[in-house]
């Protein structure tokens, strides 16, 4: 018969090292929620006046609304854009450092860098990089006699210029744990496949992928939350141009708040991203982790 | 690709044993000066051995000795840094690891976490294109054969020890490779699973006539499971032959000492008036002049404890550990210990003293620098103490001279 005292001191004792995560978390990520979703429910007060409770009128404007629409279409190229693409670029870059090669430890280290870059400077670089007339590109381009396109200036290529400095500056992160995934794998597995006569492609569909489909996993719904919370670049690069062209959900957000000050639109479309969030990882996880091998 | 076939050198078939099995040769394995440098350093040092159609060969030795490093360069895992190695009449040593036609077992097993056992068995002929009505066919065979059929369907990670040794065993097999290679596949068991493998594996290789070159530091697998025995030390090889010759006739005192439980006392001996005596100890002359400052090797196993009365040579006891059917008495004699296993319960106390005795033929010599066996006879110590005439100890000399080394 346990002591009913020790257990409750177990017990206290238990809630008290969770009590720093909890206050953290409660403050800076429940509590906020909350309080969006309440105010999703408002119309901002003006001259003072406190705010009106309206009931879900803000969704009804979301929805008649079609730069949000156009804001949403571009996020999901955005994200259909940069999500596969870094992740096939983070395995084969992986691949690649994981063999034998010399400098390898150099080319880790170069394929990580754009991940230690300060966003910013990293746009700041690429608008170099894409600028219409003294840019690296279309320098380049010239060379060769073709007249490039204004990266960043033209709606039909400034998403796509977006999108490729995005790769760009993920896949080197997850390259990281890719690697650290594929050291794990016991070099074993591979010599026993070899003895029988494994091809490489063979034994990669059939042994390393399906070993590295946890990282996969968790790669991809970083990568997720990563194309819908994106602001930083397109401070630097376009501002959501031209004609919101580049817009991204998170990016809309921010205007909505802080350059037309209208809090409680910007709550709405926030919490319209938290649901729709929830829901893609929910079935990423079923579908997924189903077929998913956990060492 | 094209496959050659390239005469051997005549030198390599030098052991051959069974001319009249020549579709057998499929399953010759042979090794011509084969070494692997690390950076400098040699792990394996030029060696040279062919092992038969069916049979069993063990490589024994410490780690660090260059055995698993041989086993690798034999799969092809590693490249040989000089030398040829020869599988089926077929000089492998450029060939790539799936096409030397031989099979593995590691000693972490090399399971696939992801795939059931049914697919870890089938995976080699996967591979292979082997067509799937066939894989079934032989999987279903082969999973009886090592009692898997029950656990096809789970996962490496729901298994027992034995269970994935045996799933490892049965991905060998399957390949229906006429050669298989071990490397220290029984080190992860416990010791009563050790026995049972033992049994089985040797079994399975029987019933199949595989060739098997089994990696072990383990002299008691050494010596239940293999036809031969090749003995590694620092890259080189030390002795090579059947159990029965690493026990009975060390080729050096390192094979001495590694051979057996607990191993042959060497004792270090000294010249006395009459003959060389266990140093520290001039009453009884063991042998003569000759082997003075070189080792005396004795088993435990050949040493008898007799009453201080008798002739031997005298003792004192240390302590004594009892194992139940024996018990191992630790003895000092002059500046020397020795270990005797004796049959049944301890009847000696610590500080007793009694007589040493052992047959002639149990005497072991080896050389006091290079440690290489001496053909040197020992004088008869239980006999009545008279010192031996030359030929009174020609005559319980070993017939043989030195054992030539490979």
């Amino acid at each position: 018969m346990a002591n009913p005292t020790s257990d409750r001191r177990m017990q206290i004792y238990g809630a008290l090292l969770l009590l720093p995560a909890a206050v953290l978390l409660g403050t800076f990520a429940y509590l906020p929620t909350v309080a969006t979703l309440i105010n999703s429910l408002f119309l901002p007060g003006f001259r003072g006046a406190p705010p009106a409770f309206v009931g879900l009128e803000n969704y009804r404007v979301l929805i008649e609304d079609a730069t949000f629409w156009q804001v949403a279409r571009n996020n999901l190229f955005y994200a259909l854009g940069t999500i596969p693409a870094s992740i096939a670029l983070a395995l084969g870059m992986a691949l690649f450092v994981n063999g034998r090669l010399p400098g390898r430890g150099l080319v880790r280290m170069a394929y990580f860098t754009p991940t230690i870059l300060p966003m910013i400077a990293a746009a700041n670089i690429w608008m170099f990089f894409y600028a219409p007339q003294i840019g690296l590109f279309n320098h380049l381009l010239e060379g060769l006699g073709i007249s490039g396109p204004n990266w960043l200036g033209d709606p039909g290529v400034a998403l796509g210029s977006v999108i490729v400095m995005t790769i760009w500056k993920e896949a080197g992160f997850f390259m990281i744990f890719y690697l650290a995934a594929l050291q794990s794998i016991p070099p074993e597995l591979e010599e026993a496949a070899n003895l029988e006569g494994t091809g490489r492609w063979s034994y990669f569909w059939r042994v390393t992928f399906p070993l590295l489909m946890p990282t996969t996993l968790f790669v991809l719904i970083n990568a997720l939350i990563n194309a819908v919370r994106v602001v930083d670049h397109l401070f630097i690069l376009t501002k959501g141009g031209p004609n919101n062209a580049t817009n991204l959900l998170l990016y809309y957000v921010y205007e909505n708040a802080f350059s037309f000050f209208d809090r409680t639109y910007a709550a709405t479309i926030t919490v319209v991203i938290l649901l729709v969030l929830a829901v893609v990882a929910t079935i990423k996880f079923r579908v997924l982790d189903r077929r998913t091998h956990y060492q | 690709m094209a496959q050659q076939v390239i005469r051997l050198p005549v030198r390599a078939w030098h052991s051959d044993t069974g001319q009249g099995m020549s579709n057998d040769n499929n399953k010759r394995i042979t090794l011509d000066d084969v070494s692997k440098h690390w950076a400098g350093a040699a792990a394996v040092d030029g060696i040279s051995f062919t092992v038969s159609p069916g049979e069993f060969v063990i490589l024994l030795g410490p780690s660090g000795c260059g055995k698993s490093t041989t086993l690798r360069m034999i799969a092809g895992l590693e490249p040989a840094s000089g030398g040829r190695i020869w599988i089926a009449e077929r000089d492998v040593t450029p060939l790539a690891p799936g096409e030397r036609g031989i099979s593995m077992v590691f000693q972490s097993y090399a399971l696939f976490p992801h795939l059931s056992v049914a697919d870890n068995i089938v995976f080699g002929l996967r591979s292979r294109k082997v067509p799937k009505a066939e894989r079934s066919e032989r999987l279903a065979r082969v999973a009886e054969l090592v009692g898997l059929t029950e656990y096809l369907e789970r996962k490496p990670a729901q298994l027992s020890g034995g269970q994935r040794q045996r799933v490892a065993l049965a991905r060998a097999i399957i390949s229906e490779h006429p050669i298989c290679l071990m490397d220290e596949p029984l080190s992860n068991l416990d010791a009563r699973l050790r026995g049972e493998m033992r049994r089985e594996i040797k079994a399975l290789q029987q019933r199949l006539g595989m060739t098997v070159i089994y990696v072990t530091h383990d002299q008691v697998e050494a010596m239940s499971m293999g036809d031969r025995v090749i003995l590694m030390q620092e890259g080189r090889i030390v002795q090579d032959g059947t159990p029965g010759e690493l026990y009975d006739r060390p080729a050096t005192a390192f094979a001495a000492s590694f051979i057996g439980s607990p191993a042959m006392n060497l004792v270090a001996l000294a010249a006395a008036a009459d003959g060389a005596v266990i140093d520290g100890e001039p009453r009884c002359h063991v042998a003569s002049h000759a082997a003075k400052g070189h080792w005396l090797g004795l088993r435990p196993e050949s040493i008898q404890l007799a009453p201080t009365e008798a002739p031997g040579v005298p003792a004192e006891v240390v302590d004594a550990e009892y194992l139940g059917a024996d018990t191992i008495v630790r003895l000092q004699v002059g500046s020397q210990q020795l270990r005797a296993r004796v049959p049944g319960v301890p009847d000696r106390r610590p500080g007793d003293a009694c007589r040493l005795q052992w047959e002639p033929r149990a005497m072991h010599f080896f050389d006091g620098e290079s440690g290489q066996r001496l053909a040197l006879a020992g004088h008869d110590v239980a006999a009545p103490p008279h010192p031996l005439t030359p030929d009174e100890a020609l005559s319980v000399s070993s017939p043989h001279g030195i054992h030539p080394q490979e």
